[in-house]
């Protein structure tokens, strides 16, 4: 993996070890092994559902129905054990549930050419509200050991889920940086009609990023079930607001292009760090929620500093308008010619 | 004249929802029914006129829900105070307009993008009135703060008539002022607006505060029905404000959209939930036929007026 690291994400290091000092300061079982391990328990559905989020975030998407979708697996793997199907099929059939969605979604958008925030706002809505008419508004308990173990279990020490997670991890980064459809999907943030121009399959990257999401969250939605011992439909409310929180505090930018994964998983971890120690210190919840959205805004507007004084002198093409301008510009030899000169000037 | 074929299918959705339910459920008939239908209506409406404003400008707001909650908890607490009612609509007002007004700030001028200011304070916002509240209902209210919204003038309760006369007024306001106009300009194009002498950032901020302001006066359409406060107040009223813009032919990226298909939108909405319980449906799939409807409605507008080449995403 590449050392190098960005400006904001030494902001996030920053911000990660100086929360972490204060939180240690404010409770004495913060700073215990036990306690942090404990707290990625919670870091690994945020943090596993983040994953494909950047990615889609980079290819200037987003899928707002990931939380949904969670419950939706979850519920669809629930309801089929209910009815007497062993557990592992269940949760394979779960899973997959949870990927048509994905795969859903992805098709809508890429094929029909429907923006991504319409189309996942909808599903968000459509798959929360298909786990909460199958489920009647109850939740499914008595799962087996063996299958709460994903949610409670150890490996080596180490909670499963946090293997998972971090296996999670080292699978998204070298697909995103080391081969070419990873580094496509930059492109396809950056500027999408130059990549359908090069004659790129953009539509079956966007169809597959959409459908990974379907399957990671599938897969988080199993863990939240596995770790709280039930399946219900209003499981994970709210999550995608946490995980979009997370992707931006890291570092990824929503107009597309520009974000790490590295910046990502800081980010989950500095949320963690501070609803797990804030908790700790007794801070009520509410509290720890103004904390945290100010922590946002703070973090992106520390990262709008340099990008800003670059753009004034070298014209980046960071703002989605002037790309916009560009795209047009193909068909239209006068506006190339504007463009052009505009970028001259200063 | 697309926006007129968007609205046309509304309408023809609603009337063939409404004659069928009326044909087959006496009960949809009454007077109450629809009044209720209406009422229910008329606060969404309200938020979603605001909405629209913001969406045709190109920005988005999720804040709405905790904006609302905010000004109906503290509206709340001043009339328990014994604060008189018109001061605490005013109070009201301006609490949304100043709300509004930073996000507005914060968006037009440390130009943060809209979707991260506004995640910020729907965040922020709810945990700090919650906090503020303990998370207590605000209750018992005094015999004055229900006047708003119970007193009926020509069969219909107030908050219907402030409802249309605000959505006449967005209308208007719209189409017709130069301001209105400096809206759709920045939301199509912001670059060749900045161009032709318009102060896009200015207009981002006012139209922000604007819909801050509107949801002041929502939340006095709407809590003045009830005898308490909740803090869960308008959890979750941004998606369906959202929706029901969408449903009603705006465009997500901005640059067009118009008001009253906002308000048929939001009535199609409110149609449809009453609609499941009469057919004696579930509640529960609701939310799931919510959704179902933003999707065919924006599929079929895609492949109806031939969109189809649009780069994907959103930005």
């Amino acid at each position: 993996m590449n050392i190098r690291l960005l400006w904001r994400e030494r902001v996030l290091i920053g911000l990660l070890i100086s929360s972490g000092v204060v939180l240690a300061l404010l409770s004495d079982v913060f700073l215990t092994p036990a306690n942090l391990l404990r707290a990625t328990r919670y870091a690994a559905e945020i943090g596993l559902v983040a994953l494909p989020m950047t990615m889609i975030i980079i290819s200037r998407g987003i899928d707002l129905s990931v939380a949904s979708n969670m419950a939706l697996s979850a519920m669809a793997m629930g309801l089929l054990w209910q009815r007497g199907l062993p557990i592992w099929p269940a949760v394979a059939i779960g899973v997959v549930t949870g990927t048509l969605a994905g795969w859903l979604n992805g098709w809508v958008i890429a094929r029909v050419r429907v923006p991504a925030i319409v189309v996942t706002l909808a599903t968000l809505a459509v798959y929360r509200g298909i786990a909460t008419g199958l489920s009647g508004g109850t939740g499914i308990l008595g799962f087996p050991e063996s299958f709460l173990a994903l949610g409670a279990g150890t490996v080596a020490g180490i909670p499963v889920q946090t293997v998972i997670w971090i296996a999670g991890i080292v699978i998204a980064a070298v697909f995103l940086t080391r081969t070419t459809n990873g580094r496509y999907i930059y492109g396809i943030g950056h500027n999408e009609t130059a990549l359908r121009f090069s004659g790129i399959a953009v539509d079956r990257i966007v169809l597959g990023l959409y459908t990974a999401s379907g399957f990671v969250a599938a897969l988080a939605g199993m863990i939240y079930a596995a770790r709280v011992g039930t399946a219900k439909s209003n499981a994970a409310a709210g999550y995608e607001l946490s995980i979009i929180t997370a992707v931006v505090l890291g570092g990824t930018s929503l107009a597309g292009g520009e974000g790490t994964l590295v910046g990502t998983v800081l980010g989950v971890l500095i949320l963690t760090i501070l609803q797990n120690g804030l908790t700790l210190a007794r801070v009520p919840a509410a509290m720890q929620d103004v904390l945290i959205g100010t922590v946002l805004l703070a973090a992106v507007l520390t990262y709008r500093e340099r990008p800003m004084r670059k753009e004034v002198s070298a014209q980046s093409t960071s703002q989605p308008a002037p790309r916009r301008a560009a795209g047009r510009a193909m068909s239209d030899p006068e506006n190339t010619l504007a463009a052009g000169e505009e970028r001259r000037k200063p | 004249m697309r926006e007129r074929g968007r609205e046309l299918t509304i309408v023809a959705a609603l009337a063939m929802l409404s004659g069928y339910l009326s044909l087959t459920q006496a009960n949809f008939r009454d007077a109450f029914t629809i009044s209720t239908i209406l009422t229910n209506a008329a606060y969404v409406a309200v938020v979603g006129i605001g909405m629209t404003i913001v969406i045709v400008a190109g920005q988005i707001d999720i804040s709405v829900g905790s904006m609302l909650a905010v000004c109906a908890l503290i509206t709340g607490t001043l009339a328990r105070a014994g604060v008189p009612m018109p001061l605490v609509v005013l109070a009201s007002l301006l609490l949304g307009l100043g709300m509004g007004a930073l996000n507005g700030a914060l968006v037009a001028y440390l130009r943060v993008p809209s979707i991260i200011v506004t995640l910020a304070t729907l965040t922020v916002l709810r945990g700090a009135i919650v906090w503020w509240t303990k998370g207590y209902w605000v209750m018992p209210l005094p015999p004055g703060w229900k006047v708003l919204g119970t007193t009926h003038l020509l069969g219909l309760p107030l908050p219907v008539w402030i409802g249309w006369a605000a959505v006449l007024a967005a209308s208007i306001l719209l189409a017709h002022t130069v301001f209105g106009r400096e809206i759709y300009a920045a939301g199509s194009h912001p670059q060749a607006a900045q161009l032709n002498g318009i102060d896009t950032a200015r207009v981002t901020f006012w139209v922000f505060a604007l819909n801050g302001l509107l949801v002041g006066l929502a939340t006095m359409l709407h809590v003045t029905r009830f005898s308490m406060v909740q803090t869960q107040e308008g959890l979750g009223l941004e998606f369906l404000v959202i929706t029901a813009v969408v449903v009603g032919g705006t465009n997500i990226f901005g640059g067009s959209g118009t008001v009253m298909g906002t308000y048929l939108g939001v009535l199609l909405l409110t149609v449809t939930s009453s609609a499941l319980t009469f057919l004696g449906i579930s509640a529960t799939w609701d939310q799931a036929i919510r959704g179902a409807f933003i999707l065919v409605a924006v599929t079929a507008d895609i492949v109806r007026t031939g969109q189809w080449r649009q780069p994907v995403g959103w930005a």
